[in-house]
């Protein structure tokens, strides 16, 4: 259990240096580099001090479940694989941290860069120690993130941020894949836990979404291990500080894609597929990543497109799909981490100390630094498989299982000739960099005076080329029983699969192996030489062939054209034009609307009900209405005359009310649409009073279409609707609205009682709506005041009749108010009533006259209105009952007799002030703009 | 001929008009478009109640309280809310159109009269 907890910690304990490191100040670079070397060190120490158990054959687990039932769980796993990889990360990092501690100029914001570099170093941890797949993927997309942030690290460097974007965009999009791919294999094995997919290859294997699966996974690693044609973020990512490059591009990072080979092998390989994707993908690389590094000029791209074809070495080997190959491959991936990172470093200090990274200019540097140098050829022939190196022995491993290789004809020939050539060509590289960079004449245009770097900085170089060679000397000694522990994990039949026996020794005999690797050797030596002579590589200025481009202008290419439809597609949909938007929203709505019935369509509701036989009334009076309503959109450019017509509309639609017995609903309807027909003639007044001819003739005739369309749509939905039977909850109300709410007038007493909210709501919206008027034209002086009214006299009768009406109107008012709760009316109407009483005193007296009489700002009255109305709602909570409970009782009256009345009167009355308030409000705002008759103008 | 088809057809007739002139390039068009659109949704809704003649829901005793003798006064009390609202905010367009009419001295539904939209988009 001990050992088990050591797991969170490891996987945690970068995050929390990372957090902390983010918090000291930037300028301090001892602090951040003291902070981080901690972290990275305590890390390493605990991978170490699960050693012992690792080596005895367990595998490590701890575990919280976050979610079971998506199967979702956060926990760790550490076998054989994950401790080598752990090892290997924090082995490594302990040297960078000390690397860039010298490496990075005072200049450079330290803290973020070592907190960057915790971040990176803790997700990879995350992949390599999780247990569960999804857990993983997170942690995958972590890499990429953090890999962006270090890669942009000098983010005034335009090369910096677009190679960053590159690989973001590149691994990001690799990262999506693999989700896709185990989320399918979740689905085929039951569970995302990875003991249980590790244990059910045969089952994937079986499945027919396997070959699906197996793409997916194999784009995420691709993706990240750089694999042809994905290769070619890779060099870019060169634009990041040398650490970064020599930490993530080229030991842990881009190996995490062949770290998930390794793991998902047994789940997902051992089958024709597997080898028919992998291994064409590793050859490839494999050779065109080796040819394009002979003929880089940069230091780092050199080993970039070096690391490139390792990586290409790498997948073949897994792609070989034998148990050797597999051992080869882990072999391997220890290797190039320990000479690549170390020749990674060295460039840097060569850049460092000599100012560039240009290897035309870059000419005898053994003279100026010549431990360096000495470091930097080991490494290199450790890369290039020289023999007594580390290099040498995966690389005999490699060429052992590919002149082994036995499946089809092609490939039998194919493995061992790219074998052959890939390694002259390694060689062929690997002696350029020693030969152009510390030989072949003097050190052209340099900015500093090369020198060796300071003790400290070369350290981490010195450690790893010592291992290179300690391992190429007693590799049984130093790295068996790693090796042999990594490999294991690494395939079938989970953690404890029976390793294939093999000896890591120098000499295994004369072999054809060995004749290759002598062949590659004296042939790369003599490629390179060639080369010099022939062409002097120096003045190459592109590379030879197709594979010029990099990928770059592809990537350019893709990305422009995304970007550009984007562009038009925006413009087309979202440009500003109301009338486009509106169309699309109708269109869209009509579509819908058809959907269901394009096909079959839905059964109908019911069996149709037979109708009610049409009167000679309801025809004229629709037909009236059909008539307005077209001649409305005839003559809708003489705005005055549509206002009429729709008058008549409205009109229709009261007398409709009144024919389908809502007589409440009439009422409101007519005195509504009174109001809203005199507001819109106010308006009229400050609007053209004409449209202009419209230019579309194309766009009428478009839009003619789309209202048929919708007209029928609707038309047919009505029918429909109106002919079928139906049940309703209304009974309800009927049976209690007498004895429960004290009405007879069930309308009224659903308003006020029942639905007492929902008329509580209207009521605020109705005086927001006023005040809101009142606000936008409170100082509003309009730019262009038509001519007052003139003063002469006008028709005496208006006026006249006017004033009359008002007291009856009041009168009426009052009944319709007091008689809603059991006959037609109720506060709505009453108010309305009242109102537009006013209003005709205003518009046949004038507005001087009225405000002479009638001082009083409307603003209180919506107050008032909705002051009243809440009183009554929340005046039964003093009787214990819920907001706008209403009761009722009878008053004795001496002459009247009994009258009912029911506290819902109170409600109505803040209804109806609120009404008039609002409306007179509006009206009297507009109204006021035009200035009183007599005026001077 | 029943009174549903009429009604169905006239429905359909005031949402035509109504989606025809709601696609208009002045507000005041639009405005005037989306009234007859809201009675036509206000009929709709109502109609919801079925075509039920001469039985309002007034309760009068005597008569069972059913819907065999009254007509449903659900849908009817939701139109009057549909209607004095919609009316609130008929007026508040109007208002507005008014102000940005004054403000551009355009009455256009973008705000600003094509030509001269366009002429700022080549400024741009």
């Amino acid at each position: 259990m001990q050992a088990a907890l050591l797991l969170p910690v490891l996987a945690l304990l970068p995050f929390a240096g990372s957090v902390l490191v983010l918090a000291s100040p930037n300028a301090q670079r001892m602090r951040a580099v003291s902070l981080a070397a901690a972290v990275v060190v305590a890390a390493t120490a605990l991978a170490l001090a699960a050693a012992p158990a690792v080596f005895a054959g367990e595998v490590l687990h701890w575990r919280i479940d976050w979610m079971p039932q998506l199967g979702l769980s956060f926990g760790f796993r550490m076998d054989g694989l994950a401790w080598l990889f752990a090892l290997l990360i924090g082995g490594i990092g302990m040297l960078i941290v000390l690397y860039a501690a010298y490496y990075l100029d005072p200049g450079d914001p330290a803290a973020r860069f070592f907190a960057f570099l915790l971040l990176f170093m803790g997700a990879m941890l995350g992949v390599v120690l999780a247990d569960n797949l999804l857990l993983l993927v997170v942690f995958w997309e972590l890499t990429s993130l953090a890999s962006f942030l270090l890669i942009g690290y000098w983010s005034h460097e335009a090369e910096a941020r677009q190679g960053a974007r590159m690989a973001l965009t590149i691994t990001g999009a690799g990262g999506l894949l693999l989700l896709g791919g185990v989320v399918l294999l979740g689905h085929i094995v039951g569970s995302f836990d990875l003991e249980a997919v590790l244990a059910s290859g045969d089952l994937i294997r079986a499945h027919p979404l396997y070959p699906v699966a197996l793409l997916l996974v194999l784009a995420g690693a691709f993706t990240k291990s750089a694999q042809f044609p994905f290769h070619f973020w890779l060099p870019h990512a060169m634009a990041a500080p040398t650490p970064v490059s020599a930490y993530l591009h080229s030991a842990t990072m881009v190996k995490a894609g062949v770290f998930l080979l390794a793991r998902m092998y047994p789940a997902l390989g051992g089958s024709d597929l597997w080898f028919w994707t992998v291994a064409p993908v590793g050859l490839v690389t494999l050779l065109v990543g080796a040819y394009i590094a002979i003929f880089q000029h940069d230091l780092k791209g050199l080993l970039a497109y070096s690391t490139i074809s390792h990586l290409g070495l790498i997948t073949l080997l897994f792609g070989i799909d034998t148990r050797l190959a597999v051992v080869a491959a882990v072999f391997h991936i220890l290797n190039h981490a320990t000479f690549k990172a170390s020749l990674f470093m060295a460039a840097g200090i060569i850049d460092h100390e000599a100012g560039s990274r240009d290897m035309r200019r870059l000419n005898g540097l053994w003279k100026s630094m010549p431990i360096t140098a000495v470091l930097g050829t080991v490494a290199s022939a450790a890369m290039a498989g020289v023999p007594l190196l580390n290099g040498f022995l995966s690389k005999e491993m490699f060429f052992t299982e590919a002149v082994g290789h036995n499946s089809s004809a092609v490939m039998n020939f194919l493995l061992p000739a790219g074998a052959l050539v890939a390694g002259i060509f390694a060689v062929a590289y690997s002696v350029r960099f020693i030969h152009d960079v510390f030989f072949n004449g003097e050190p052209v245009g340099l900015p500093k005076t090369p020198h060796e770097p300071p003790r400290f900085m070369r350290l981490p170089v010195e450690v790893l080329v010592v291992l290179c060679v300690l391992v190429g000397l007693f590799p049984g000694l130093i790295i068996g029983p790693v090796l042999a522990v990594g490999a294991q994990a690494a395939l079938f039949g989970g953690p404890y699969a029976p390793l294939p026996a093999y000896k890591l020794a120098i000499w295994h005999g004369f072999s054809l192996p060995l004749a290759m690797s002598m062949t590659a050797t004296a042939g790369g030596v003599l490629l390179y030489f060639a080369l010099q002579r022939r062409f002097n590589l120096h003045r190459l200025a592109r590379l030879p062939g197709w594979l010029a481009s990099g990928g770059r202008e592809a990537f350019h290419v893709v990305t422009e054209a995304k970007l550009r439809t984007a562009r038009v597609v925006t413009e087309t949909i979202e440009n500003g034009n109301l009338q486009r938007y509106l169309f699309l929203l109708v269109a869209v709505a009509l579509l819908a609307g058809l959907a269901p019935h394009l096909g079959a369509g839905p059964a109908p509701a019911s069996a149709p009900v037979a109708g009610t036989p049409l009167t000679f009334g309801v025809l004229v009076i629709w037909a009236i209405g059909m008539a307005a309503a077209t001649g409305t959109t005839i003559v809708y450019r003489q705005r005055l005359l549509a206002l009429l017509l729709l008058g008549a509309v409205g009109l229709v639609v009261s007398l409709t009310f009144v024919y389908l017995s809502a007589p409440d609903l009439a009422l409101t309807q007519l005195l509504v649409e009174m109001v809203t027909i005199i507001l819109m003639m106010l308006a009229l007044h400050w609007l053209p009073p004409e449209s202009p001819r419209e230019a579309s003739r194309l766009r009428q005739v478009r839009d003619f279409v789309l209202a048929i369309g919708a007209g029928a749509g609707v038309a047919a939905l009505s029918h429909a609707l109106l002919t079928s039977d139906f049940d309703s909850i209304s009974p309800y109300f009927l049976r209690t609205s007498v004895a429960q709410g004290g009405g007879a007038n069930v309308v009224n007493v659903i308003l006020v009682d029942y639905r007492g909210f929902d008329t509580m709501g209207e009521i605020t919206v109705l005086g927001l709506a006023g005040i809101v008027i009142h606000a936008l034209l409170a100082g509003f002086v309009p730019a262009r005041r038509p001519a007052p009214p003139s003063a002469e006299p006008r028709s005496p009768f208006l006026p006249l009749i006017a004033r009359l009406l008002l007291p009856l109107a009041v009168l009426l008012s009052l009944h319709l108010f007091l008689r809603g709760h059991n006959a037609p009316g109720g506060g709505f109407i009453a108010g309305l009533v009242l109102a537009l009483a006013l209003i005709l005193q205003y518009v046949a007296n004038g507005r001087q006259w009225v405000e002479q009489r009638l001082r009083t700002d409307f603003r209180a009255w919506i107050g008032a209105g909705l002051l009243i109305a809440g009183a009554a709602g929340i005046g039964s909570w003093f009787f214990g009952a819920p907001f706008l409970t209403s009761s009722y009782a009878y008053w004795a009256l001496p002459v009247l007799g009994a009258v009912p009345l029911a506290s819902a009167v109170v409600f109505d009355l803040g209804v109806c002030l609120t009404v008039v308030g609002a409306t007179m409000l509006a009206l009297v705002s507009i109204g006021r703009l035009t200035p009183p008759e007599g005026a001077p103008r | 001929m029943t009174v549903e088809f009429v009604l169905a057809i006239g429905l359909g007739v005031l949402t035509a008009a109504g989606v025809w002139l709601l696609l208009r390039e002045r507000v005041f068009d639009v405005i005037v478009g989306l009234t007859l659109l809201s009675y036509a949704v206000n009929l709709f809704i109502f109609l919801t109640g079925r075509v039920r003649p001469g039985r309002p829901p007034i309760v009068e005793s005597g008569l069972a309280p059913t819907l065999a003798h009254y007509a449903d006064p659900l849908p009817q009390a939701l139109v009057l809310t549909a209607i004095v609202i919609s009316f609130a905010m008929t007026a508040l367009i109007l208002v507005i159109a008014l102000r940005a009419r004054a403000e551009t001295g355009s009455d256009h539904v973008d705000g600003a009269e094509p030509a001269d939209d366009a002429a700022g988009q080549r400024e741009r």
